[in-house]
């Protein structure tokens, strides 16, 4: 039952021997700059002929909407939370993620079950349960950690997107404003991210730098795992 | 290891009492909980009765992933289970910590039976619920695969539905057929279920009345000791007020 490409509990009903493709998550907390060199990432790849496709975070044909609507205004405990995330992932997993790996394609996730961890780990305490959950998710191939410290991100946030609800962690209660609540949350998580840098072998990129080195760390990063990939020939790919 | 024995054995620490009944459908086991809900109510009680896949966060999702025909044995599993998160917060744990009672038409062990049954693995749905309290008093209304079919087809329902009858696993292209095939594979795992998490058994071919005379007699032993607890005006049902959620699609 235990397939080594599986996290935990894998789909038991599933051969993951077929994959072909390469799976590789990006990570890191909220405004980060994830999206921008994910963009650019699948921009460099297929001017190489490479199969890309990308999946975010709560993008899923069957949760976007439900997520958008429990986080509109509902009240959502923690554990519901956490499984709407899972069952996003899931989703997402079985209908974009593996077929896509199994017709050869390199993958790039914006944000990966890491994401659920630190999230549930900073209203819980319990590492656990939630680990027991994405037991299904697959290992990918690499990990980026986009890290960056609290006082550069708020400032960031702050002249670009602003700051919302939950990316401030409200339901949390842990500060009496945005900006203070924003600040204690964004810390914890990026804690338990360098933590889980250390325990799954994350490559940490510095996401103080300036775009261009950044993206040239990235690309360093990927280099070696592409080596062995079989490119696909013809590049019949054209990018979007 | 030690946190999944937990929800096996320990008790909830709250003062009220969790009543929930399993089985396959038609096995009559809402009939009864409706029976013992008239009944406590009789006998002054507060009662609270919550419904297997009912909650408003997911009802219109699964609707939407079952009507797509799109959802995987995971993705089933994890909504039911989100289903339960919530209604377990907003609808069981309240008045569970108010000191009354709370009456649950299936409760976790639906998924140990079903999901599995759909191909996920025991052990990971185990995982997936360890967040769930054991309840006071859990009942498994057994019942043979042709009573049941014979009871659905004589009854208000006439036909099976799509996923109730399994129809998404292929395994008959006759829905009775279907529906006798996989009910008989969950019969089969509840079994298990039931000697692993000590569900007490009854014998779900007997008359309405003789098996609601049992269930209340276990109920009434299982009670003494309780200490009846309730409001004043004993109307409300509501303990979060919610913001307004607009409507889906």
């Amino acid at each position: 039952m235990a397939d080594g490409r599986f996290f935990g509990d894998g789909l038991t009903y599933l051969n993951p021997s077929d994959l072909k493709g390469k799976l590789i998550a990006v990570e890191g907390t909220d405004g980060v700059g994830r999206s921008t060199h994910i963009e650019m990432l699948q921009e460099w790849l297929e001017v190489q002929g490479y199969g890309v496709i990308t999946t975010g975070w709560t993008r899923s044909n069957l949760m976007s909407k439900t997520i958008e609507m429990a986080k509109a205004g509902n009240i959502l405990d923690r554990w519901s939370l956490s499984l709407l995330y899972a069952t996003d992932f899931a989703d997402r997993l079985e209908h974009q993620i593996i077929p896509a790996l199994r017709s050869g394609f390199i993958v790039l996730a914006d944000r990966y079950i890491y994401t659920a961890f630190a999230r549930d780990f900073v209203r819980s305490g319990d590492r656990k349960w939630i680990r027991d959950v994405f037991g299904f998710a697959l290992i990918p191939d690499l990990v980026c950690y986009l890290r960056i410290d609290v006082e550069t991100l708020a400032l960031r946030v702050i002249e670009t997107m602003g700051m919302n609800y939950w990316e401030s962690g409200m339901d949390l209660r842990l500060g009496t404003d945005l900006y203070d609540s924003f600040k204690k949350y964004q810390s914890l998580l990026i804690e338990e991210f360098d933590k889980m840098a250390e325990e799954f072998r994350f490559n940490v990129v510095d996401a103080r730098k300036s775009p261009e080195e950044i993206q040239e760390e990235l690309r360093g990063h990927i280099l070696p795992v592409l080596q062995g990939h079989k490119r696909m020939t013809g590049a019949e790919h054209v990018p979007a | 290891m030690s946190e999944q024995e937990s929800t096996k054995v320990a008790p909830h620490p709250y003062p009220g009492k969790l009543i929930i009944v399993e089985g396959i459908d038609g096995s009559g086991k809402s009939t009864q909980l409706l029976l013992l809900h008239k009944w406590l109510e009789s006998k002054g009680h507060k009662v609270f009765f919550t419904e297997w896949n009912s909650s408003d966060l997911v009802k219109a999702t699964t609707k939407r992933g079952k009507k797509a025909k799109s959802l995987t044995p995971t993705t089933f599993s994890l909504l039911h289970a989100t289903d339960f998160a919530s209604r377990l917060y907003h609808q069981i744990l309240p008045p569970l910590k108010a000191g009354m009672l709370v009456l649950a038409d299936r409760y976790m062990y639906t998924a140990f039976a079903r999901d599995v049954v759909r191909g996920v693995s025991p052990d990971w749905v185990r995982k997936l619920y360890n967040f769930a309290i054991k309840p006071d008093m859990a009942f498994y209304y057994r019942v043979p695969i042709e009573v049941a079919i014979s009871r659905l087809l004589r009854g208000t329902r006439g036909q099976f539905k799509y996923y109730e009858a399994g129809m998404d696993m292929n395994l008959s292209t006759d829905v009775t057929e279907s529906f006798r095939l996989f009910q008989s594979r969950i019969l089969a795992e509840y079994d298990k279920i039931v000697d692993e998490f000590g569900l007490l058994t009854m014998d779900a071919t007997q008359d309405i009345e003789t098996q609601q005379e049992h269930m209340r007699t276990l109920v009434e032993e299982a009670l003494r000791g309780y200490k009846p607890r309730r409001g004043t005006y004993g109307r409300r049902t509501l303990f979060w007020r919610r913001f307004d959620v607009p409507k889906s699609e």
